[in-house]
Order: structure tokens, then sequence, then C-alpha cells
């Protein structure tokens, strides 16, 4: 397909060349501080107690996850969706549906490595379902239908008393326990949601330098060309929504398990403009920017309140320094803070090229 | 790179330094709906809870108390975030928490999950809260929406002579408690409830609702809270509505009472039943008044408490009686807090609290009637003081099980 691709396959008895070509592939493995902040994920739970890997960390990554479905649907796709929230969502309610919990009478009971499958399955349906419809649209249309299957999911929860439990949703959802280990106790769990966060960064990484990811970023650029050449632009979108959905359906078994509770408000209208919000303060020209909107996002709401106070102000203004953090992000990075930093390693890297002269080579 | 990782680990070493400081104080968590449609209950709810700080004080034998607060917009998910942030951020010890209903069946089970750490409810009204496999760790002294609406079926009935009613509320927990309770009465005493109506919570727009209200009936029945019942009345006014009205528990209520504009006019008259009546001539209820009026003011809070701040109120007063009866002591997972929260009877300004086996309140109720005080502000004037109404109803258990929990549909409107 592209120079690139021809390179990464091509089989090359010297191993040099083999290395050079997994490098390429993986960039992350030669950058020292991707290492650094590996490592430091890895060692958390040394370094932080139980609230800050649960609510800040574990939470971080659980709504990067989720986030980095629409990064990879806006990204490489540039499909903007609102629905990702609501697919989690549904992946949510249907462990719990499938699942175990207090409501006796709604829970099938299944075990977990049965529901968990199931939720799974249904989410990438539901939005590979709503993906086809949405690709009929394109830029601003396809926001505002993803929006309304988000808005129609919200009140149809809110409604819905035989499956969804209505506005009291699903309490009590039981979490896996097997190898003797509880997998909600705060440390296994982190790591269950590093582990996952991980496994969808490498995924969303790959798939965007496999054929698949080229050919969705030629249908992004030119979809007419790439019709021209054979490709069938609709349907690589809509395959691109089904593997959004997988990722966001993941995120949402994490975030239920997270809070043991599933209901409404966890899929309102305003949490799904939420990932949108972490997705663009972070960057969505690359997988990792999902994941610094999510810590930037959770810190803000987390401790919005407490700096309020602490300055002697009415605490009851906090979503105003929320909102004033992203504006002032966006104001001066239109492509998050992803944006800030290669702008600002740019200038570091002409500088120095300056004042080191020919040695760089 | 290296700069911004050393950040990160100073920042990781401050966080394991806060942890560990030792205990001179006792460590409660408090939350209120400072957000979204309830957010002026839940400022009136904190401004009982100051109240009963200010009459009580704070400490405990030799320990201070300390409260954290944090903020939740009457959905179950944002209740659960707030206790958990306080629990593991702040590190509480004794949660006052939640406010509304669904929040208050979420903030039960998660409850379970913390057996160690006491859970005082601070106003929640949902039945199955307490009702249906209640946590051991968790205490309410507010009745609940059925228990509320006991009095008001059958002075409808009696009094008023309304034979056929119909019902608008919002469509959660609480709500379909408070018609529960108000359908077993009236259908019991004979009375016809001919159409429920259910509305989301934060519904703005009442159009449809008030166009689809019967013309047949003797009365309308309003479950409404906070925005949502300022938004029907203003919307009910101007469709020229004239029906007689009757409320839930927190539709008359100061909350509404006493919100700006004349759309509350339409409630004059308005009969409704409550866990207390604004001008009840009871001492200790004055008392109460005085002490919150004095607390704030003028334009900084409600004539009157509302049904939130007196809730507020006695859970606070609950709570730091039951712990100076152990001087503070929380040793072995609070177990004697524990004991002495299930076995306590408190004075309350709405009259005399204790809990039943499932650490429920057992209390006063009061059925009242809307009045202008000549000069403008709406008050709930007493019509009947009911004492003793337990969360069965005065129905025998094993009855009361068949009827069935509360929801859009549950009782039936007959006699059980």
């Amino acid at each position: 397909m592209s120079l690139l691709q021809s390179t990464q396959f091509r089989s090359d008895p010297a191993a040099s060349a083999t290395r050079r070509a997994f490098l390429r592939a993986w960039p992350d493995f030669q950058n020292p501080a991707a290492w650094i902040v590996a490592l430091i994920l890895v060692i958390m739970p040394l370094i932080a107690s139980g609230f800050f890997l649960i609510e800040i960390f574990a939470t971080t990554l659980i709504l990067g996850v989720i986030a980095l479905s629409l990064m990879f649907l806006a990204g490489y796709g540039g499909m903007v969706s609102l629905m990702q929230l609501t697919i989690a969502g549904f992946a949510g309610y249907m462990v719990a549906v499938f699942g175990v919990s207090g409501n006796a009478n709604i829970s099938l009971g299944w075990p977990w490595w049965l529901a968990t499958p199931m939720a799974l399955a249904l989410a990438t349906l539901f939005g590979t379902l709503g993906g086809a419809l949405a690709v009929r649209t394109e830029g601003i249309y396809t926001i505002m239908i993803t929006l309304a299957i988000g808005a129609a999911f919200y009140y149809f929860t809110n409604q819905n008393w035989a499956i969804f439990n209505g506005h009291t949703g699903i309490n009590t959802v039981a979490t896996p326990h097997f190898w003797g280990v509880d997998w909600r106790a705060d440390i296994a769990f982190y790591y269950v949601t590093l582990g996952v966060a991980a496994i969808c960064y490498f995924a969303v990484q790959y798939v965007s330098r496999a054929p698949f990811g080229l050919a969705l970023q030629g249908v992004r650029d030119n979809s007419r060309r790439m019709a021209a050449l054979g490709f069938n632009p609709n349907a690589h979108r809509i395959a691109a929504y089904a593997f959004a959905a997988f990722i966001a359906g993941l995120g949402g078994v994490l975030q239920v398990w997270n809070y043991r509770q599933i209901s409404p408000g966890s899929v309102s209208v305003g949490a799904c403009i939420d990932i949108l919000i972490i997705a663009v303060v972070g960057g969505i020209t690359r997988p990792i920017g999902p994941f610094i909107g999510a810590f930037i996002f959770v810190l803000l709401r987390t401790f919005a309140l407490d700096v309020l106070i602490k300055f002697g102000l009415d605490g009851n203004r906090f979503r105003l320094l929320i909102g004033l953090g992203f504006l002032a992000i966006v104001f001066w990075s239109s492509d998050g803070v992803i944006g800030l930093w290669e702008r600002w390693r740019q200038r570091n890297k002409s500088t120095a090229t300056r004042r080191s002269g020919g040695h760089h080579g | 790179m290296l700069k911004g990782s050393m950040g990160l680990i100073a920042l990781g070493s401050l966080l394991l330094s806060g942890t560990a400081f030792a205990q001179e104080k006792i460590k409660v968590g408090v939350t209120a709906t400072l957000e979204g449609t309830y957010t002026v209950l839940g400022e009136d709810g904190m401004r009982g809870f100051q109240t009963a700080l200010n009459v009580l004080g704070k400490k405990v034998g030799d320990k201070e108390l300390e409260f954290v607060v944090a903020s939740t917009d009457a959905t179950p998910d944002s209740a659960v975030r707030a206790v958990r942030k306080l629990i593991e951020q702040d590190k509480v010890q004794i949660l006052l928490s939640p406010l509304s209903g669904d929040e208050g069946i979420a903030v039960k089970n998660f409850a379970k999950t913390k057996p160690e750490l006491t859970f005082v409810n601070a106003a929640s009204g949902a039945q199955e809260t307490t009702y249906v496999d209640p946590a051991p760790n968790f205490f309410r002294y507010n009745m609940d929406g059925a228990q509320w609406q006991v009095g008001l079926g059958k002075y409808a009935y009696e009094t008023k002579g309304y034979r056929k009613i119909a019902t608008v509320g919002e469509d959660y927990s609480f709500i379909y408690t408070q018609v529960f309770g108000l359908v077993l009465e009236f259908c019991g005493a004979g009375g016809q409830v001919t159409n429920r109506q259910w509305v989301p919570l934060g519904t703005k727009d009442f159009a449809s609702v008030i166009a689809a209200l019967p013309d047949d009936v003797d009365a309308i029945y309003l479950g409404l809270g906070g925005a949502d019942a300022v938004n029907f009345l203003n919307q009910y006014q101007q469709a020229g509505g004239k029906a007689h009205l009757m409320g839930g528990s927190i539709m008359i209520d100061q909350t509404i009472l006493s919100s700006k504009g004349s759309a509350k006019n339409a409630l004059i008259g308005t009969i409704a039943a409550s866990g207390q009546a604004d001008t009840w001539e009871d001492p200790g209820w004055q008392k109460f008044v005085k002490a919150y009026q004095d607390s704030f003011p003028e334009n900084k809070r409600f004539p009157s408490p509302s049904l939130l701040a007196t809730n507020y109120y006695d859970s606070t007063m609950a709570l730091i009686l039951a712990l100076r009866q152990v001087n503070g002591d929380l040793s072995n997972n609070q177990a004697k807090l524990k004991e002495a929260l299930a076995k306590i009877e408190i004075d309350a300004p709405n009259g005399k609290i204790k809990l039943d086996s499932n650490r429920q309140a057992i209390g006063t109720n009061f059925v009242t009637e809307v009045v202008d005080d000549g000069k403008g502000a709406l008050f709930s004037k007493v019509v009947k003081v009911i004492p003793n109404v337990n969360q069965t109803l005065g129905y025998d258990p094993a009855v009361f099980a068949k009827i069935g929990l509360p929801s859009r549909t549950v009782p039936e409107c007959k006699k059980y």
C-alpha cells in the first residue's frame, strides 16, 4: 500500500532491518519518555494510595479508553461520534442485566465470563448499527445523529423499567472473583484497567498503521479517490465504528465494575459531551491524547471544588473553573495538549539545532 | 521529561504524606444536591445542617467534629461518586448522606461494601432504601415518602369530599413512594385515582402533561419538587388551569412556597401532607424555626425551614447525640456508635423519632393546607397531627408485603 507498509512486512534476513521495521511500527519503544511513563504507571500502586489509584488513575484510564474510541473515529476516520459514551454505557448496562446484581428481577445472573463477552458483543453490534446510520452523513450531521442516538438512549433508560430499571438504575453489580483474587480490590482493579488501556492503546496504534487503518485515513482525506481506487469507503467507516464500539464497550465494562452501579446519569448527554471534551483537550491526532485529556479532566473534576474553597471563593462555582480550564487549553492550542507539547518540542529542537550547528546529523 | 517525571514523583509522595497523620478529630462527610433540579433543596438542607451545629455544637467529649461537604445532582451515580470521594480521599469515618430518593438506594447498597463505616441518611425518602434488604450500617431518621402522605387520602376524601383524582409526579423512586402512600389511603377510603402521569426528573416543558390532565376529576395531585415544581406551576397558570390541587411533601414546602413570581399562588388552599407543618404551635418546633432564622440573614434563607432543612437537622442531631452517648468511641468498627444510633430516641422539632428494626424512622406526620399570611408569604398550616407513623403505615407487615413495592402502577387503586 505505502512505502511504510512494504518495509514493515518485507521478510528481511538481517536482524537489524527487522528491528528497524519493528521500531518504525512501534515508535513508543524507542522513546525514553514512554518507558518512564510506562514504568510509573506499573509501579503506581507503590506511589499512590487507594483514592488516587482508583478515583484518579483508574478513572483516567477508563475515561481515556472511551475517549480513545472517539479519537480513533475522529482522528483516523474524520467522524466525530458523540455516542461513544452511550456505547460504553450500553455495555455497562448489559453487564448488569446479564450478570449478577442487586436487582434480581432484572439481572439474569450469568457468571462474569459469560456476561462480559455478551455485553461486549452487544455493544459492538449497537455501535456498528449506530455507525451504519451515521456514515450516511458527514461532518456536523454525523455529530447530530450520534448525539441524537445518545440522547434517545438516555431518555429510554430513564423511562424503561423492564430492562434498565428507570431513574434508579441497577445497583450492586457483581464484579469478577477468580483465582482467589477479588478483581475489584483497588490494586488488582488498577492493573486490570491498566492492562485493558494498554491493549486498547496499542491496538489503535497498530490498526492505524495496518492496511485497514491506512485505507481509513485515505477515506478520511479523500473518499472519492479511494472509491475510485476500488475501496468501499462506507464499509471502511462502518468497520471503524465497529472497532471503536468494541473499545468503548471495554471502557464501559470497566466503568460498571468500578462503580458497581449504573443509572441513566452515567449515560446522560452531559457525560457524552464530557468524552468529546476529553478527546479535544487531549488532542485527537494521536492515541495518547485522550489519556492526557482524561487525566486533566479527572483532576479538574475532582479538585476544582477544593481549590476554589482554598482561595476563599464560593465552592458552588466549581464548574466555572472547569470550563475556564478547557477554554484556556482549546484557545491556545486547537489540537489539544498534544499540540502544545509538539510545538514546545519543535521549538526546543530548532533552538538546539541552531546552537549545536552541524553536529545533528 | 525528567522534570515532568520528577514532578509526578513529588506529587505521589505528597499524596502519601497527606493520609498518615494522627486522628484527633472525627471526620464526617456530608452530601447535598448542590447541582441540578434539586439545588434549592440541597442548599436548604445544608442550612438545616448548619443550624444543628449552631444549636448543638461540634464537640463530642474531647474530640471535635470536622465536616467535609460534597455535591451531587440527585442522580444515583453522582451520589456514589461523592460518597466514594469522601471516604477515600477525605478519609471520613461517618457519612451524613444523601438527600434524594434514588441516591438513597444507591448509597445504601454502597454502604454494604463499607460495613466498618456508619451511614446516617440525610433526607432521602424512597421506601426501598430501608424496606428491601436494608444495610446494617445505614440509619434513617426521617420517614419515607409513603409515611409522609399518611392522613392526606382520608382528609381529601372525608373532609374535602374529593372522589376522583389524577396524579402527576416525577418518574423516580421517592415520588413513587409518595403516590404509594396517597393511593393506599385514598382508594382505601373509597376514592378513585383515574390517571397517573410520570415525567422525567428535570422536565422543563410540561405543555403535553398539562394538556393530558383529565377534566372530570375533583383534584390533581402534584408530586414534583424543586425547579420542576416551579416550572409546572408557571405553565399550569399560563394554561389557565383552575383545578383543586393536592401536593406531595416537597411540593408543598418552603422550597416552592417562597419561590419568586406569582405562580406559587396557584397553591393557596392546596392540601398536602408532610413530616412537618410550617405553622405548628409546638414549642420545640417554634424554637427550631427561631434557631434557623437566627442562623442566617433574611435574604439568605427561607422564611421558615423547608422539609429538607428539618431532615438534615434531625439527622445531624441524632448523629451528634449518639456520638456523645458513646463519648466519640469509634473503636471496633464503630460498634458502640451503631448500637447507640439504633437505640436512640430523639426529641426532634417535628415530633419524637425512634427507629424500627430496619433502622427506619417511626415519627409524626402532618396534614396541612397552604395559607397566605396576608403579606404575600405562603405557609403550610397544620390541619391534623398523626403521631407514631411506621413504615408499614399501620398495616400488618404480611398484608403490606403483598401490596408490592412502589412503582408507576403499584399499588392498585383498591382496598387492601
